[in-house]
C-alpha cells in the first residue's frame, strides 16, 4: 500500500441524491441487469445525455427494442418504450413512426437481433429511408442467451456455438447500412462516450434512416471466452486500437482479430424520407387527401 | 432500490457526487478520468463491489467524462454557476 | 380528389374488395401487408383507397414485418390491419402472440387456401381453423370470425375492428379463397354501420396503469405513443404496470386473465345463424364457404323429407360450446362439412360430449363440397341413429 502524502478529501454525506439523467429512467426498475463492465449502461447513459442535449422530453421520443441484453434498454427508459419480438423492432418502429411522424422513434437493439434474424428488416427500412434511428450495440455475440457467435463475430473468435472458433465472415455493419441507403452512418466504442453521445444527437436529430454502431465490451461472455479480460481491459483495447477517421469509406470498416477499429462519422447525406416520398409520389401527384 | 446515501466532494468549480451503493465496480471512471481524480475505495458496497472515491478533488475540472461513461448512473458532477464578469 | 371512407351505395364486389372497403369504412389508418394469393386484391384495393382517405399503405418485406408494423401502428394510435393466406399466417404467428400478450388491437385477415405448405395457392381451403386458435405458442384465447359472402366480408371486417378495440387484441377474420374471389352484391349503408372507437386511458399519466383490467377483464384504456403516458409495452410476462416480472405468480395472473378476457365474454361474442333448428333431427354445423354449399344440401335433404336444420357459425372462436351442448340434448346428430380433413368437427365432438352423433364431412381442399356428400352424411347419421 503506497504511503499517502496527501490526506483523502472528505466528502459530505447527503441523503439520497439524484443523478441528473435519472429523470429519463424508470428508477423503480434500477439497478439494471447488465453485468459489471458491460457497455450497455454507458450506451444508455449517453442516450439520456443525447436526449437532454436535443431538448427532447419523455413525450417526444419512443424507443423500440428487440430481444437480448440490448433489448432490455427499453425497459429502463421512462418514455414510451416497446420491447418487441426478436429481430422485429425495426418493422414495429416503422408502424409507430408512420403513425406519429412528428415524434422521434429510436430502435435500440443488438448485433444478433438487428442483423441475423432482423437483417431483412434492417435493409428494407434503410432502403425506404424510414425516419427512425437505429442504435446497434455490437458486442460480437448473443450475450443474453449465453454467448453464441453471431453475424458480427470476427473470424476465429470463440462462442458457445463456435467452440473451435467462428469460421464465417462477419458483416461490416457501417458498409451494410451505407449500401442499404442509410443517410447517417457512424461507429463509436463505448469508451468514446463523448463522441458517441454527439453521434446520437446527430443521428436522432437528422430525418431519415440513421445508424450508429456502438462497440461494447461483453466481459461475461464474448470477452471471457476470447480472453479479452474484463470490461476495463476491453476498453483499454479499444483505446489502443481505435482510429478516428470521419468520412472514411465504410468498406474499410471491417473488423478482424488484431485489426484497428475504425470509428467516426462515416457517412452523412440527404435523401427524401419514406413519408416525404409517399406524399410526393402518391398523394401530391395524384391530388389525394393529405 | 433506494440508495442509502450520496457522497459529495467539493471540486474547484463545483461538485462530484458518488452513489456508492449503485456502483458495480466496473472501474471505468477510475481508469479513464483524465485527471486521475479517483481510486477504488477499500470498502466494498452492499453488492460486494469497490466503488470509487476521490483522491484529488482539486484536480477535478468537472469534465463530466465519468458521468457519461458510468454504466450505472452512480457518479456525476455539477459545475457551479460562474458569475459573469459583466454582472 | 378526396374520397369518402364509407363507399355508400350498392356495389358488385368480390370478398377481398369488400373486406378492403370494410377496413376503410371502419377507420383503418394503416395497412401493412405482403402479396400472397388469394389475398392480394385486399392489398391492391386498400393501396388505392387508403391514400384517398388519409391513411397509409406499406407493402412490407414479408409477413413477419407486416404483423410487427401493424402492432407498432396501433400503439401509434391508428386502427391497423394486415391480410394474408396460409404460408403468411404461419409467419405471423410469433407476432400475433406479441399482439395478444401486449393486448394490441388490430385485424388479421386470412383468406385461406389449400395447404399445407405452398399447397394450392389459387384454390380454396379452410384448413387453418385450428391454427387460428392454437397457432401461436403459449396459452391464450382468440376471436375468429368467418364471412360467408362478400357482404359479410364487408360487415365482419368492420366488426373485427370493433371487437379488437372492445377486447384489446388482434382479431382474426378467417375467410377463404372462394368467398374472397366470388363477386356478389354488396350494399353499403352508412346508417347500418357502427364503429367502436378506441378507449383512451381513464386516468392521467402517473395514475393510469397500462394493464389494469376493468370488470370485463379488459384493460381500462389504451394510451397513444407520445401522449405523455410513457408506457412500457413488452412481450415478456408483465404486471399491471407493464413491467416484466419473471415469476409464476405474475404469469398466472396475466395469462389466466388473457384467456378469461375472451372466454368469460363468450356469450357476448357468440354469433351464429340458425336455419330450421326447431324439430331438426340433424343439424349441419358449418362456417365460411362451406355454409353456402350447406344451404344447398339443406334444401336437398329437406326436399327428401328429412328433418334437417343448420347452424352457421359466424364467430368460430371462441367456439359456441354451450349452444352445441344444448342442441346435442335434442338432436340425433351433427354433420360438419368443412374444406379440411376435420378441424372444427373436433370442437363439435367435444361440445356434444357423446350425446349426439357427430359426422365430419371433410374435403382436402381445392374445391368446395359437392352438396350431395353432405346429404349422404346426413342420411348416414339418421341411419346410425336408428
Amino acid at each position: 500500500m503506497p504511503v499517502r502524502t496527501k490526506k483523502l478529501p472528505v466528502p459530505e454525506i447527503l441523503p439520497a441524491g439524484t443523478h441528473p439523467m435519472r429523470r429519463y429512467l424508470r428508477v423503480d426498475r434500477l439497478p439494471h441487469i447488465w453485468c459489471s463492465g458491460c457497455g450497455l449502461g454507458t450506451a444508455l447513459s449517453c442516450f439520456t445525455y443525447a436526449l437532454d442535449e436535443l431538448g427532447l422530453t419523455c413525450a417526444d421520443v419512443g424507443v423500440v427494442s428487440g430481444i437480448g441484453c440490448t433489448g432490455r434498454v427499453a425497459g429502463y427508459l421512462n418514455l414510451d418504450s416497446y420491447h418487441t419480438t426478436h429481430g422485429r423492432a425495426i418493422p414495429f418502429a416503422t408502424g409507430l413512426a408512420v403513425a406519429q411522424p412528428k415524434k422521434k422513434v429510436v430502435v435500440f437493439s443488438g448485433d444478433g437481433d438487428l442483423f441475423a434474424i432482423g437483417g431483412n428488416h434492417f435493409i428494407h427500412a434503410a432502403r425506404r429511408n424510414i425516419d427512425i434511428t437505429v442504435l446497434c450495440v455490437n458486442n460480437f455475440n448473443y450475450g443474453m442467451t449465453g454467448g453464441q457467435f453471431g453475424p458480427t463475430t470476427p473470424v476465429g473468435a470463440r462462442g458457445t456455438t463456435a467452440p473451435y472458433g467462428n469460421s464465417e465472415n462477419p458483416f461490416n455493419l457501417p458498409y451494410l447500412a451505407a449500401s442499404s441507403g442509410a443517410v447517417y452512418v457512424a461507429r463509436w466504442t463505448t469508451l468514446d462516450a463523448r463522441r458517441l453521445k454527439a453521434a446520437m444527437v446527430e443521428a436522432i436529430g437528422k430525418p431519415g434512416f440513421t445508424f450508429v454502431e456502438i462497440i461494447s465490451p461483453c466481459p461475461t461472455n464474448y470477452g471471457r471466452r476470447n480472453r479479452l479480460g474484463d470490461g476495463i481491459d476491453e476498453l483499454r483495447h479499444y483505446a489502443e486500437r481505435s482510429i478516428i477517421r470521419h468520412g472514411a469509406d465504410p468498406q474499410d470498416a471491417d473488423l478482424y482479430p488484431g485489426s484497428e477499429i475504425l470509428v467516426g462519422r462515416f457517412l452523412e447525406r440527404e435523401r427524401p424520407t419514406f413519408l416525404e416520398m409517399y406524399e410526393e409520389q402518391i398523394l401530391r401527384k395524384n391530388h389525394l387527401a393529405e | 432500490m433506494v440508495t442509502a446515501v450520496t457522497k459529495r466532494w467539493k471540486t474547484r468549480h463545483g461538485y462530484l457526487y458518488i452513489q456508492e451503493d449503485e456502483c458495480k465496480g466496473c472501474g471505468f471512471c477510475i481508469e479513464f478520468c483524465p485527471k486521475k481524480v479517483l481510486e477504488a475505495s477499500d470498502r466494498f458496497n452492499a453488492k460486494g463491489y469497490f466503488p470509487p472515491r476521490v483522491i484529488d478533488a482539486d484536480a477535478c475540472v468537472n469534465c463530466t467524462f465519468c458521468q457519461l461513461i458510468c454504466p450505472d448512473f452512480a457518479i456525476w458532477s455539477e459545475k457551479e454557476e460562474v458569475e459573469s464578469a459583466d454582472a | 380528389m378526396p374520397e369518402e371512407r364509407i363507399l355508400k351505395g350498392t356495389h358488385f364486389l368480390n370478398g377481398d374488395e369488400a373486406c378492403a372497403e370494410g377496413a376503410v369504412a371502419a377507420g383503418c389508418g394503416l395497412f401493412a401487408g405482403y402479396p400472397i394469393t388469394p389475398q392480394s386484391e385486399i392489398a391492391e384495393r386498400i393501396a388505392e383507397r387508403l391514400p384517398q382517405v388519409g391513411g397509409t399503405f406499406i407493402q412490407m418485406e414479408d409477413e413477419i414485418s407486416s404483423m410487427a408494423a401493424i402492432l407498432g401502428g396501433a400503439w401509434g394510435g391508428l386502427k391497423t390491419m394486415t391480410a394474408t393466406s396460409g404460408p403468411g399466417f404461419s409467419l405471423m404467428m410469433e407476432n400475433l402472440g406479441l399482439g395478444l400478450m401486449t393486448e394490441t388491437p388490430c385485424v388479421l385477415v386470412n383468406i385461406q387456401r389449400g395447404g399445407p405448405s405452398t399447397g394450392l395457392p389459387t384454390l380454396v381451403g379452410q384448413a387453418d381453423m385450428m391454427q387460428a386458435r392454437w397457432g401461436s405458442h403459449g396459452d391464450y384465447a382468440i376471436i375468429a370470425i368467418c364471412p360467408s359472402s362478400p357482404q359479410e366480408s364487408f360487415e365482419l371486417t368492420i366488426r373485427a375492428f370493433n371487437l379488437a378495440e372492445t377486447y384489446r387484441l388482434p382479431v382474426l377474420v378467417m375467410s377463404d379463397e372462394v368467398v374472397g374471389h366470388m363477386y356478389e352484391r354488396v350494399v353499403i349503408d352508412p346508417e347500418r354501420i357502427e364503429i367502436v372507437e378506441r378507449r383512451p386511458p381513464d386516468r392521467p399519466p402517473g395514475e393510469f396503469r397500462l394493464y389494469e383490467p376493468g370488470p370485463d377483464l379488459v384493460p381500462r384504456g389504451m394510451p397513444t405513443f407520445g401522449d405523455g403516458h410513457r408506457v412500457h409495452v413488452t412481450g415478456l410476462t408483465h404486471d399491471e404496470r407493464g413491467y416484466p416480472i419473471i415469476d409464476a405468480e405474475t404469469q398466472h395472473r396475466l395469462v389466466t386473465r388473457l384467456k378469461a378476457k375472451i372466454e368469460r365474454n363468450a356469450d357476448a361474442l357468440e354469433s351464429v345463424e340458425e336455419t330450421d333448428l326447431d324439430g331438426a333431427d340433424v343439424v349441419i354445423v358449418t362456417y365460411g364457404i362451406s355454409a353456402r354449399t350447406s344451404h344447398g344440401a339443406l334444401r336437398d335433404a329437406q326436399k327428401r323429407g328429412l328433418k334437417v336444420g343448420m347452424l352457421r357459425l359466424i364467430t368460430v372462436w371462441p367456439f359456441p360450446t354451450r349452444r352445441i351442448r344444448a342442441l346435442a340434448d335434442r338432436v340425433a346428430g351433427f354433420v360438419v362439412p368443412e374444406v379440411n380433413l376435420g378441424q372444427i368437427v373436433l370442437e363439435v365432438e367435444r361440445a356434444a360430449s357423446a350425446k349426439a352423433i357427430v359426422r365430419s364431412v371433410p374435403h382436402a381442399g381445392g374445391a368446395i363440397h359437392d352438396p350431395e356428400t353432405i346429404v349422404t352424411a346426413i342420411e348416414e347419421v339418421l341411419g346410425d341413429a336408428g
